[in-house]
């Protein structure tokens, strides 16, 4: 499992890695995502891998995995969530103010005197 | 326990929404309800200075849960004058976007109170997820804010803004969540009691995740090689929020201040001044390549980013000295890069609204309106932030002079803030004369700009005051500064007013 795991958390790192260095804005969000996939696959291992454990106090509970890590994935996931939103958009209407998805495109008024 | 900690986030949590709901169509509206809440704001962080001036640390268990568990709030001298610093420069630069510029684009003040929060939250919070949860808001409203006004260039530099940051986020909580699994806390208490304790097997994970932390903070404080950003980023946004935008940058420099003097200071054992390797050279060569900046800029909004980027640079040699005498440089070079960096950007727009054709751009044009009075702004701002006698900019240069006297490397030091000041010189005098003195000779003149330009002046007035205050009060403000360095030094007091005296003693386990 540790195996699975580590190399998910790496391929979907490099993957993420390797779209964002891409000029275009809609495989530089499709990085971002799977990059913070990556992120919350890491962070649930921070608290240690533990099968069929619950988090919080029960008295069937043979032992316990670490609850802090779920809570900030959660919280990891929501803030990425909306996140991802607010760049789709902006990389929308720079699309459409500029008339290109170029990440670095020049546009009409800035050139110089 | 004080329910004022609480107040500088909470006003503009629920300001926020009022603001949304009650007066989005009212702009008149909205800006009576801003400048109030931030007129309560500066009240609430002099309230708070008046409490911990002398030397407390107060803190605020959120819903009571105790510290190391629950989420708690602390306000030092550190965070406290931070606070300030936010509320002074809020009130100006809202005062220069309510002469106009916030209703080119739709909710300007919520946003702005969205992000008021934001940053104060983060001056105030005592525990890393809150951190990056507060950074998250401020970021989130400054995205915003970035393209309030639209515009095809904004736009753009928005898109590289958001995903350098998003980046700059995921880095944030895998460096938490490196640190969280072997410290097994997110409290900077109680990682600074646990850091020691660190067996040799994991030391490797605890220092790449506070360095990774670091990488974090110094993409916020635009440190070389991670300030590409903000340059794109400061001159295309609307100069009312790239002024605020001046404090973002303190954010990244407050968060190292923070943790590398507490969890990774004196006593960390292994990993004692795990940041001072890095932070020094990247510092030097972000001051060199700032201040380069400046001399090549071909806008007055560009110069003024690369000079803000070059006081990121002295504002972290100081840090990286790790001295409480040099912390205390570093805070008044703080307190003046802040005000002194905001004021360009606002003078730069006032100058290109008057240039129509030209903007900001640094060119020979005909006379302006109003070009003796803004010659005389950008006179006074120019000897601030180039560090010349007898503004602020020169006592916080020698303050940093004189305390990397004792450094590793003082030569070195010494030789590059000497030379890239006069750099800066040069810039700044380039700028200055071609904007305002040869344009004197051309024939012709701008049409006055129809409307009235009252409280932006005003606000730059505010701003330029700040810094001759600083100048004026320089002595009674860097003892209470040297007081607030060695309160950040006495890392036992920080722990002990967040998890009690008995932890110190290895009371929690």
């Amino acid at each position: 499992m540790e195996f699975l795991l580590s190399s998910a958390i790496g391929l979907l790192t490099a993957g993420g890695v390797y779209l964002i260095l891409r000029a275009r804005t809609y495989p530089v969000v499709l990085g971002l995502s799977l990059l913070s996939y990556a992120t919350n696959l890491f962070l649930f291992a921070t608290g240690r891998l533990v099968l069929d454990q619950p988090p919080v106090i029960s008295t069937l509970a043979t032992g316990y995995t670490d609850p802090l890590p779920q809570a900030l994935v959660l919280t990891a996931i929501v803030i990425s969530f909306g996140m991802t939103a607010v760049i789709v958009v902006m990389a929308l209407r720079s699309y459409l103010e500029n008339g290109s998805d170029h990440v670095d495109a020049p546009a009409p008024d800035e050139a110089l005197p | 326990m004080n329910h004022w900690l609480i107040a500088p986030i909470v006003l503009p949590a629920i300001m926020a929404p009022i603001l949304l709901m009650a007066a989005r169509h009212d702009i008149v509206l909205a800006r009576i309800f801003s400048i109030a809440s931030v007129l309560a704001l500066l009240g609430i962080a002099l309230a708070l200075t008046t409490l911990v001036s002398d030397g407390l640390i107060v803190t605020y268990a959120l819903g009571n849960w105790l510290p190391p568990f629950g989420i708690v709030l602390v306000a030092d001298r550190l965070s406290v004058l931070m606070l300030l610093l936010t509320a002074g420069l809020a009130l100006a630069v809202l005062l220069f976007a309510v002469d106009g510029s916030d209703h080119q684009g739709r909710h300007f003040h919520a946003l702005f109170q969205f992000q008021l929060m934001g940053i104060n939250g983060a001056f105030l919070t005592g525990d890393f997820f809150n951190l990056f949860v507060f950074f998250e808001v401020l970021l989130i409203a400054s995205y915003g804010l970035m393209v309030h006004g639209g515009g095809a260039t904004r736009t753009r530099a928005g898109v590289q803004y958001v995903a350098i940051n998003l980046v700059g986020s995921t880095l944030f909580l895998i460096a938490v969540g490196m640190i969280y699994s072997v410290a097994g806390t997110l409290n900077m208490a109680d990682l600074a009691i646990r850091v020691p304790h660190i067996a040799a097997g994991d030391q490797a994970l605890l220092q790449t995740g506070a360095l990774l932390l670091l990488l974090v903070f110094c993409i916020k404080a635009a440190l070389v090689p991670v300030h590409f950003w903000l340059p794109g980023t400061y001159a295309n946004a609307p100069a009312a929020v790239a002024a605020l935008f001046a404090i973002m940058t303190k954010v990244g420099a407050y968060c190292v201040i923070r943790l590398y003097i507490l969890a990774f200071g004196a006593d960390a054992g292994v990993a004692s001044w795990l940041a001072a390797p890095w932070l020094l050279p990247a510092a030097l060569v972000t001051l060199t390549l700032g201040m380069l900046g400046v001399l090549a800029a071909r806008r007055l909004s560009q110069l003024a980013s690369f000079a803000v980027i070059g006081s990121m640079g002295m504002l972290l040699i100081a840090i990286a000295l790790f001295t409480p005498a040099a912390l205390s440089a570093a805070l008044y070079y703080l307190l003046h890069s802040t005000l002194a960096g905001a004021v360009l950007f606002l003078i730069a727009d006032l100058i290109s609204r008057q240039r129509p054709g030209h903007d900001d751009r640094l060119t020979v044009a005909p006379r302006f309106a109003q070009l003796s009075l803004l010659a005389g702004a950008f006179f006074v701002a120019a000897i601030a932030a180039t560090g010349m006698p007898p503004l602020s900019g020169f006592i916080g240069k020698l303050l940093i002079l004189d305390a990397a006297r004792s450094s590793v490397a003082p030569v070195l030091i010494w030789s590059l803030i000497l030379g890239t000041s006069l750099l800066a010189i040069i810039g700044f005098g380039r700028a200055g004369s071609t904007l305002f003195w040869k344009s004197t000779g051309e024939a012709g003149e701008f049409p006055a700009a129809d409307q009235r330009q009252t409280l932006s002046l005003v606000a730059i007035g505010l701003l330029l005051a700040g810094t001759i205050g600083l100048t004026l009060f320089a002595g009674p403000l860097t003892a209470y500064l040297d007081a607030t360095a060695e309160q950040i030094f006495a890392t036992h007091h920080y722990i002990a007013a967040v998890l009690g005296n008995t932890a110190l003693q290895g009371g929690i386990r």
